[in-house]
């Protein structure tokens, strides 16, 4: 699916990366732990997380992560917006908890990727 | 003799904010020198995880990174603790890291492991009270 396709299910917002949005993502992690993300998380991914720092942007740059969704209403400061806007990152942000997105985009297709 | 690139880094202490900086660095000198997409993931994410856990336990310290064309190493040597048992910060969800750590999204127990994943090799050098150095090679 495309991000678009996922935005559109979880009824996101997008905070950073509008011109991005077609871009395609073959599987999702969903952790608040950044060194778990880093661990098991595939390229072409989406990244689901409630934590709020940079660091969440310098995971998915190692990573080459596509799209951050912030679940649970976290609002990411400026600082965070920009350094995603400089690694070309789409960011979305969704009222969703954690369980219901990531329940949510596994319905519609996209799953964890082999373990 | 082929040319050898290679570039040094100081980690600051207490930052955690700029934590991951020199990572990003290395990341977009290999791109620039056309080091393959993989190579590069492997690289990125055993030195950050790397520089994570200097700024977590070690109070920061130097990193090197020696990019030949056929191997990438990373060398980290800080003045921190030292680890007192390698085996078992080996092990996947042995974590030392202070709660504080954990709120940020790390302490997981995953940082040494996740090194050893995705580098080709993988040395540990330790003495308690002096410091660690940890080499890791990714070849390309």
């Amino acid at each position: 699916m495309t991000v678009r396709d996922a935005m559109n299910v979880l009824g996101a917002r997008v905070l950073v990366g509008e011109e991005n949005l077609d871009r395609e993502v073959r599987s999702a992690c969903g952790s608040d732990m950044m060194s778990d993300v880093l661990a098991f998380s595939k390229d072409h991914s989406i990244l689901l997380t409630g934590l709020c720092n940079p660091q969440v942007i310098r995971t998915a740059e190692m990573l080459d992560i596509v799209c951050i969704i912030f679940v649970r209403g976290k609002k990411p400061d400026n600082t965070i917006l920009e350094m995603a806007k400089e690694r070309d990152l789409v960011v979305l942000e969704t009222g969703h908890r954690m369980f219901s997105s990531c329940g949510m985009l596994y319905a519609a297709g996209l799953h964890g990727g082999a373990i | 003799m082929a040319d050898v690139i290679a570039l040094t880094y100081e980690i600051s202490p207490d930052d955690f904010t700029r934590a991951g900086e020199a990572s990003s660095d290395v990341k977009s000198k290999l791109k620039q020198v056309g080091v393959s997409p993989a190579a590069i993931r492997k690289v990125a994410i055993a030195m950050y995880e790397g520089e994570i856990n200097m700024v977590i336990h070690a109070e920061g310290g130097k990193i090197t990174v020696e990019i030949s064309p056929t191997e990438i190493k990373m060398i980290l040597a800080d003045k921190g603790p030292g680890i007192p048992d390698i085996e078992q910060a080996m092990q996947a969800g042995w974590s030392t890291a202070p709660d504080e750590v954990r709120s940020l999204g790390f302490g997981a127990g995953m940082g040494l492991p996740n090194m050893k994943k995705y580098t080709d090799e993988m040395n540990i050098e330790t003495t308690l009270g002096v410091g660690t150095t940890i080499t890791m090679v990714v070849k390309i």
